[in-house]
């Protein structure tokens, strides 16, 4: 994991997540904007798929669970695609709230793995 | 169905796909579904790999964990699912969840050292920002919302 890259990609999550609650409370259907936050979320995730490929062969080795990081990492990378799903199949205002709960819950996984790979407490 | 705890309809279709579905996947609803779903995966992922690597260190809490994610995961199905049956399965999941977290939260306030691992439920789902602790109870709000649909199902 690279920090700076991590610190990022959690912002654009969370943003990404209350843009997306905002705006189906109010009412809007998914549209481009909404699927287009999460399509970002998403691309970002494959990329940390990459850089935690690629990392430990560079000396930046997780310093927790690498099974437990992976985990977190997959999970994470099956939820906006599972939520951008429900969102085309079903298109009413809840659909949007959902794809921003996804998009929250890739923000608090990403903060979470980023405590495994760089914080041991143990 | 009752009009009660339904959307207004922002297209016909979808109201009638959310009726040949589910009575109580619709409107809000849906968001916890999501949310149940979510914690779910989280909550089964975390102690298979709990399991997996460091079973020895605490069986209890860690078997505690797998339950709590299993429970979870009959709970977004019976959510999910229609009819009088999965409506009592949902009660009886979600009760359990909200006795699970309630009891094992105090638990792990008075003496931690009977869970020296983290579980879901441990200090009310601290470890999950409190979501097990709030999600079983808008699920009784919302399942005691959806009562007169399955009635008259």
């Amino acid at each position: 994991m690279i920090e700076w890259f991590t610190t990022a990609q959690v912002v654009v999550a969370v943003a990404a997540g209350l843009l997306a609650v905002i705006l189906g409370l109010a009412g809007r259907l998914p549209n481009d904007l909404v699927l287009g936050a999460a399509a970002l979320v998403e691309l970002l995730l494959i990329a940390q798929v990459v850089v935690a490929l690629v990392a430990p062969a560079v000396g930046n080795a997780p310093t927790g669970s690498g099974l437990e990081f992976w985990v977190y990492l997959v999970s994470a990378a099956l939820l906006p695609p599972l939520a951008v799903f429900w969102a085309l199949v079903e298109r009413n205002r809840w659909s949007t709230v959902i794809v921003g709960v996804a998009c929250l819950a890739v923000a608090v996984m990403l903060y979470r793995m980023g405590q495994i790979w760089f914080v041991q407490v143990a | 169905m009752s009009a009660r705890g339904t959307e207004a309809p922002e297209s016909p279709t979808v109201v009638t796909m959310a009726e040949k579905r589910s009575t109580r996947a619709v409107g809000v609803g849906r968001v916890l579904i999501a949310v149940y779903a979510i914690l779910a995966l989280g909550a089964t992922a975390r102690s298979v790999v709990q399991i997996a690597t460091k079973f020895d260190t605490a069986p209890v809490a860690y078997l505690l964990s797998a339950l709590a994610g299993v429970v979870y995961i009959v709970a977004t199905v019976a959510l999910l699912n229609r009819g009088r049956t999965w409506y009592l399965v949902a009660w009886i999941t979600i009760s359990f969840e909200l006795l699970g977290v309630i009891v094992v939260g105090l638990l792990s306030v008075v003496d931690p050292a009977l869970f020296p691992a983290d579980t879901v439920w441990s200090f009310f789902g601290r470890g999950y920002l409190f979501i097990p602790l709030l999600l079983p109870v808008l699920g009784i709000v919302w399942l005691l919302r959806t009562r007169s649909a399955v009635e008259a199902a």
